[in-house]
């Protein structure tokens, strides 16, 4: 790292005369300057606190689910336990998670720094909307003290509705509640993105991070609402008995799985899609290098975002859907592969000629761009509808959308938070310690769920508490992987809190990065710029056009 | 730890199919991937910070003839994929003569199987080899789902109406059956066995099981315990629906509407009857969700089935 650190930078390059602002961690210590606080970047710091909290509550869940499974006998929990806690595990990583974890932190903290702006549109309803996280989030405390719930995090019905004696309607109703904090962020962002853009800032000068943000806050806006309608029908048939989704009094059992699926796919977009504008900052930074395709990467984000609200039905190839219907969810599926695909074509075009160095965030990019890689080619199976017939509701599945989210999101989250770190915190972390955690995190998820695709093929179905032995030792391999997982998740927790604290001062910009957020102080004031950021091409580290491939063969 | 899984029986017609595509996916996909490796790593190690290699920009003519490239090879190749593997193969298969169709139950945390002469079974379903098979399954409580992995197929179990799974098993020999849908407590305890036999061992086998009476016999017994008669026979006095010959025949409905009865209509007119009202009939049948189970609604249904026109109760 020493290559491209900036070891003596000033952090605020003062002008003579004028008194420099402290930065944003200073500007007050009181606890009620945090709690009702406006400035994005604080609001973001308290997202990013509260969902490392549910990230590690998620985490115990499954640790007991993973144990459990080491043996093919249920001997180390009840199934009622098990099962709660593997829909603990799902509802906490996907809508306390996931769901928050890059836009309502990184997108928080970046998007207003990126585009030049002092805070987002509306700064109250931010910290609204993290208020909103918080009870979401409390009322899946009160599931979790009132016995947890035991649905699966898709809350099936009639089991939901009819059958099930758990704590359904608490755990509904968090879910409901965090929608609108999920809501209140896109509106936030599709506002800043519109209006607050610094002078020069055209659309195709921004940053694919802030593309991303603003494709992911679109489905935000428009899918979230059909969530909250759906849950609001378990709530209603619960609560009050009305049939809508009881087959026996002429409802539809099906109807749940169409508007359930009609959000929980975008849904997976909006847990992806910010990866992919991470890894687009990351590698382009790391290789030296112009984001290859630009325009096209933009186009790729939009299509995505657009495409992926109509592949629902690919959830449903086995579950009494009309077979034409799953032809043409089979298709539309196989289109949205197009453009995921285009962009890793991009990200690794980038690497061309460029200048590549090894520190901890680009290895984190590595990892998504494999990952994620692997993610999406075994959705082309899925997508595949006699592949997917035999393979969903195995740990088939359970392994492509561990690769997606996990691999894919789950490292971009780890790479943006060593990237703007110093951004961030005005610290550096350790690298070698950081670049441990980093390799070991990709051979420990690989560990973890390489091992549940062979299971999954071979007829493992998901979510079974005792299984046929023959799978032991591929639950082995897993629980093994996981342990793993668990330790390279655990050290940037420490080395992080130890930097924050001793790291040695960052300077503005340490990875001689080219975003506006590097033209901003670490850690930056209340108002972000000391001086209005100056403007210019997006990514340019190094020049633009060449000589043409006629005149380079000369040369 | 007992012996460890490496491969799963081909056993039915669909199962050389789906591990055929999955080979070729695999490949494709494989090669995707090798590739993909070969240049990151190629350009990793080529291109690593402080390396001798060329660096000056790309040529000017590169860009968009690659990305227009790229996108048009990826988006046939998904196409070709598609049509491949989905386009021919994603239809279930048509019905043979000889259709061995056997009605499938599913409940919380059990399968009960019925063969056509009334042979019943829990947790296990007996079939003869080469036969085509037709499960008609439905639900007693939440989704189940039927999955034989030796089969490569698999089913969700809905209640409130049936939903198919047709097949032809191919190899003798007992295969496992796992419900896949969650379904509550003991989901992971919801097995049971398929056992495929040689015909002559099914024709020996299904006497020596304990017969409920043929699922249309039991149906008629139902009709008359729930009365249905009362409205639906021929000098009744109230003014209600022939049943004789309604199997597939066109009802007209109020509203000038008609609608084919199918086996899904039978359901319909018994769980939900003030959904399609027959023209010219009073909506005055009761609902018979809360009293009739599935497997009465199975059993009724096949009654319905056989009577002849003329031939009423």
């Amino acid at each position: 790292m020493s290559d491209v650190a900036h070891p003596a930078a000033p952090d605020h390059p003062a002008t003579p005369g004028s008194a420099v602002p402290p930065d944003y961690l200073h500007d007050g210590h009181t606890l009620r300057s945090w709690l009702f606080t406006t400035d994005h970047k604080r609001i973001a710091i308290l997202f990013a606190l509260s969902i490392t909290l549910f990230f590690f509550i998620g985490a115990i869940a499954i640790s007991v689910v993973r144990l459990e499974l080491v043996t093919p006998a249920g001997d180390l929990v009840s199934d009622d336990t098990y099962n709660k806690m593997f829909t603990l595990h799902g509802i906490v990583m996907v809508w306390f998670f996931l769901i928050p974890s890059i836009p309502a932190t990184f997108g928080n903290f970046l998007l207003p720094l990126m585009i030049g702006a002092k805070d987002l549109a509306f700064p109250r309803i931010n910290v609204l909307s993290w208020y909103l996280y918080v009870a979401g989030a409390l009322l899946t405390v009160v599931t979790i003290i009132a016995g947890g719930v035991d649905t699966g995090w898709t809350f099936y019905v009639p089991y939901s509705t009819m059958f099930s004696n758990t704590a359904v309607l608490t755990a509904a109703m968090g879910v409901f509640v965090n929608g609108f904090s999920s809501v209140l962020t896109g509106v936030n962002f599709i506002a800043t993105t519109h209006v607050l853009r610094a002078p020069g800032m055209t659309w195709f000068r921004l940053p694919l991070f802030v593309w991303a943000m603003y494709a992911t806050s679109l489905v935000m806006v428009l899918a979230t609402p059909v969530l909250a309608m759906t849950l609001l029908l378990i709530v209603v048939e619960r609560w009050f008995d009305l049939p809508v989704f009881d087959a026996s009094r002429g409802g539809d059992p099906l109807l749940f799985q169409h508007l359930f699926w009609f959000y929980s796919h975008p849904a997976v977009y909006i847990m992806v899609l910010p990866a992919m504008g991470v890894a687009s900052e990351l590698i382009a930074c790391f290789a030296r290098r112009r984001l290859f395709g630009y325009s096209f990467m933009v186009y790729a984000l939009v299509a995505i975002a657009v495409i992926g609200f109509f592949v629902w039905g690919h959830h449903m190839f086995v579950s009494g859907q009309s077979p034409y219907a799953n032809v043409v969810f089979s298709f539309l599926s196989f289109m949205v592969a197009v453009p995921s695909a285009i962009k890793v074509f991009n990200w690794t075009a980038t690497l061309y000629r460029g200048s590549i160095g090894f520190d901890a965030p680009m290895l984190y990019a590595f990892g998504f761009l494999g990952l994620f890689t692997i993610g999406g080619l075994t959705g082309l199976f899925l997508a595949t509808v006699p592949i997917d017939i035999h393979v969903t509701d195995t740990y088939f599945v359970v392994a492509h959308f561990h690769y997606i989210m996990v691999g894919g999101t789950v490292s971009a989250f780890f790479g943006a938070l060593h990237f703007w770190w110093p951004k961030i915190t005005g610290r550096l972390y350790p690298e070698t310690l950081a670049r441990i955690a980093a390799v070991l995190m990709f051979f420990g998820f690989n560990l973890t769920f390489f091992p549940q695709f062979v299971m999954g093929y071979l007829g493992m179905p998901r979510r079974y508490h005792v299984y046929p032995p023959e799978f032991q030792i591929y639950h082995v391999l897993s629980t093994s992987g996981a342990a793993l997982l668990g330790v390279a998740y655990v050290m940037p927790l420490f080395y992080l809190i130890w930097s924050f604290r001793w790291g040695a001062r960052a300077g503005a910009n340490p990875w001689r990065a080219k975003g506006l957020e590097w033209q901003a102080p670490s850690p930056p004031p209340r108002d972000n710029f000391l001086t209005p950021p100056v403007v210019g091409e997006p990514y340019d580290y190094h020049p633009p056009e060449g000589p043409t491939a006629a005149e380079e063969q000369v040369a | 730890m007992s012996a460890w899984r490496t491969s799963l029986p081909q056993a039915s017609t669909a199962a050389v199919q789906v591990d055929h595509a999955f080979f070729w996916v695999l490949l494709i996909s494989g090669l995707i991937l090798f590739v993909l490796l070969v240049l990151i790593v190629g350009f990793v190690i080529r291109y690593r910070r402080g390396s001798p290699a060329f660096r000056g920009p790309l040529p000017k003519s590169f860009k968009h003839e690659l990305e227009i490239g790229w996108t048009v090879a990826t988006t046939f190749l998904a196409i070709f994929i598609f049509w491949w593997f989905t386009a021919g193969n994603g239809l279930p298969p048509r019905a043979a003569p000889d259709q061995l169709e056997v009605h499938v139950v599913a409940k919380q945390w059990m399968w009960k199987t019925q063969h056509p002469d009334g042979a019943r079974e829990i947790d296990a379903l007996h079939i003869p080899v080469g036969r085509q098979v037709r499960l008609v399954m439905t639900s007693q409580d939440v989704i189940h789902s039927f999955y034989a992995p030796a089969f490569r197929l698999k089913q969700d179990v809905l209640p409130g109406r049936s939903t198919e799974l047709v097949f032809t098993p191919t190899e003798l020999g007992t295969f496992e059956l796992f419900c896949a849908e969650y379904c509550g407590t003991q989901h992971s305890h919801m097995k049971g066995e398929i056992m495929v036999m040689t015909p002559a061992a099914y024709r020996a086998w299904l006497p020596r099981q304990p017969h409920g009476d043929t699922l249309a016999h039991e149906g008629e017994a139902l009709y008359a315990r729930f009365g249905c008669g009362a409205c639906h026979a021929p000098g009744s006095q109230v003014r209600a629906p022939k049943l004789g010959g309604l199997y597939m025949s066109t009802v007209l409905l109020r509203g000038g509407a008609s609608v084919k009865a199918d086996d899904a209509y039978l359901r319909t007119a018994i769980l939900e009857p003030r959904d399609q009202i027959a023209s010219g009939y009073d909506p005055i049948m009761p609902s018979y969700g809360g009293v009739a189970t599935a497997s009465d609604v199975e059993a009724l249904v096949a009654y319905l089935k056989t009577l002849e026109k003329g031939g009423e109760p």
